[in-house]
């Protein structure tokens, strides 16, 4: 396999920004990779990651302490911006609208979260389409399949953590069940993935 | 397995909204909106979108008036985000006594009315109730009357407690309401003199200047064009250096008149007009 042809991704670097979902317990892992980024990374990044509904403050904080860049829990209609990191607020929500900006929202909890990791891929997807880079990390429910297969039908880049490296693997192994997933790897492999879309980006520059 | 639906779609739907009851939903953010319509069809089991737009096509205004009510959202706690609740009775309410008269609250899209309630607690406690002027509106006639009701499943009481609790209210929760048929049924005195009042924020316009406005996660419903027509109509509703208050992870930063408007509490979002 020569360096170029290193992951199936599209060559021509469509990606406008990331998606990426996971269960309370996915906190190390998703620690792990925000800790292994370059600061000037190229692409937006969006987090969905079920958590405490009623405890607001303490997450964020708890995963910017490793992570190389700022995390911030968008506001409503806030414009989704290169270089930056966005983290799903406690009991809202997250979804992205038409023209790059975010949208929360209160509405009923789905597959018992709030945020639901389906909602924010789905909408996602459906404004970026291939342009998006989907991410699905362990778990202990199905949320975040739909998202997945969305994501899929939109030709986006999709990605679940190696259910055999999961603690939990409900999550992967529900997306990976309803829809066509592109890589299927440990969260090594998906920090060596991320860095290599990256270089490449940069190359492109 | 669920079709995705279309734009065009939504938008053929908004436009026999609009030309058969005239109400726009043209300005409803996007991605919720296309979740509400998908909920819609799910509880009325229609087979495809289309079957929902030849209901709404003949339907009359009865149909409208449930369609309404499954579309809105209405998922609200009684003292959502504590602090505040707590920052209100330590800081708003104290600086509106200031003013020596009577405080006008209008609770903007007030859903099934638990703010209404915990507001009036909160009055209460601090021996003001007789002081303060309360209008609850709310776009769903439904929703109103169940709000004015003041009856909520008793399995949501627990939240509502705990809610509470970290609100550091004098007593407990129970006080105000009494148990009957799984149902909280709240104290009627609380809101004996609350006005009910039938308001759409999109098309209603100003109608009363008030010394607070609570609307909290309601425009995270409406597109930006919309937020900036509603925020409008609170600056047009607020006495000068009176306070608005929206959800916490919302911002008027986006807005076309934010600059008439600074932030008093950024982390609660509590906003204060200093320009008319």
């Amino acid at each position: 396999m020569s360096a170029s042809q290193k992951y199936e991704i599209d060559e021509s670097l469509p990606y406008k920004a990331i998606a990426i979902g996971g269960s309370a317990g996915s906190f190390q892992v998703v620690t792990k990779i925000l800790s292994s980024l370059p600061t000037d990374f190229e692409l937006p990044i969006m987090m969905c990651l079920h958590r405490l509904r009623h405890v607001r403050n303490g997450f964020t904080e708890a995963l910017n302490i490793k992570s190389t860049i700022n995390i911030e829990e968008p506001t409503d209609k806030e414009p989704i911006k290169k270089g930056k990191i966005y983290l799903a607020p406690a009991n809202y929500h997250l979804c992205v609208e038409l023209g790059n900006t975010f949208a929360l929202s209160t509405e009923e909890l789905f597959n018992n979260s709030r945020p639901a990791i389906d909602y924010m891929i789905q909408t996602a997807a459906h404004n970026y389409r291939h342009k998006l880079i989907a991410i699905l990390l362990s778990g202990a429910n199905k949320d975040g399949a739909l998202g997945m297969k969305a994501a899929s039908e939109k030709g986006a880049l999709t990605v679940v953590q190696d259910p055999a490296e999961c603690l939990i693997d409900t999550m992967p192994t529900s997306a990976l069940k309803i829809t066509k997933i592109n890589h299927t790897l440990s969260v090594d492999k998906i920090i060596d993935l991320l860095l290599y879309i990256d270089q490449k980006i940069k190359k492109k520059k | 397995m669920q079709q995705e639906i279309e734009l065009a779609q939504l938008k053929k739907i908004t436009d026999i909204i609009q030309k058969r009851f005239d109400f726009d939903f043209g300005n409803y953010a996007m991605s919720s909106f296309k979740r509400r319509i998908q909920r819609v069809i799910e509880i009325y089991k229609y087979a495809s979108i289309d079957a929902l737009i030849d209901r709404l096509n003949d339907a009359d205004h009865k149909f409208f008036q449930e369609f309404l009510s499954e579309i809105t959202v209405n998922v609200t706690e009684m003292f959502r985000d504590p602090t505040f609740w707590r920052e209100l009775k330590e800081s708003i309410i104290p600086n509106l006594l200031l003013n020596d008269r009577e405080i006008n609250i209008w609770h903007a899209g007030c859903s099934s009315g638990e703010e209404v309630f915990s507001m009036a607690i909160l009055l209460t406690e601090m021996n003001l109730l007789g002081k303060a002027k309360i209008v609850a509106s709310d776009v769903d006639n439904a929703i109103l009357a169940k709000a004015r009701e003041g009856k909520y499943p008793i399995k949501n009481m627990e939240v509502n407690q705990k809610n509470y609790e970290r609100y550091e209210g004098s007593f407990l929760l129970q006080k105000y309401y009494k148990e009957e048929a799984g149902k909280a049924i709240m104290d009627k005195e609380l809101v004996k003199n609350v006005e009910w009042r039938e308001h759409n924020l999109v098309s209603g316009g100003s109608f009363a200047k008030f010394d607070l406005i609570l609307c909290r996660n309601v425009m995270i419903y409406f597109n930006q064009q919309l937020q900036n027509t509603v925020l409008k109509t609170f600056h047009e509703s607020l006495h000068k250096y009176c306070y608005l208050a929206v959800g916490s992870k919302e911002s008027l930063i986006w807005c076309e008149i934010a600059n008439k408007f600074v932030v008093v509490n950024n982390e609660e979002k509590i906003y204060k007009k200093v320009k008319d």
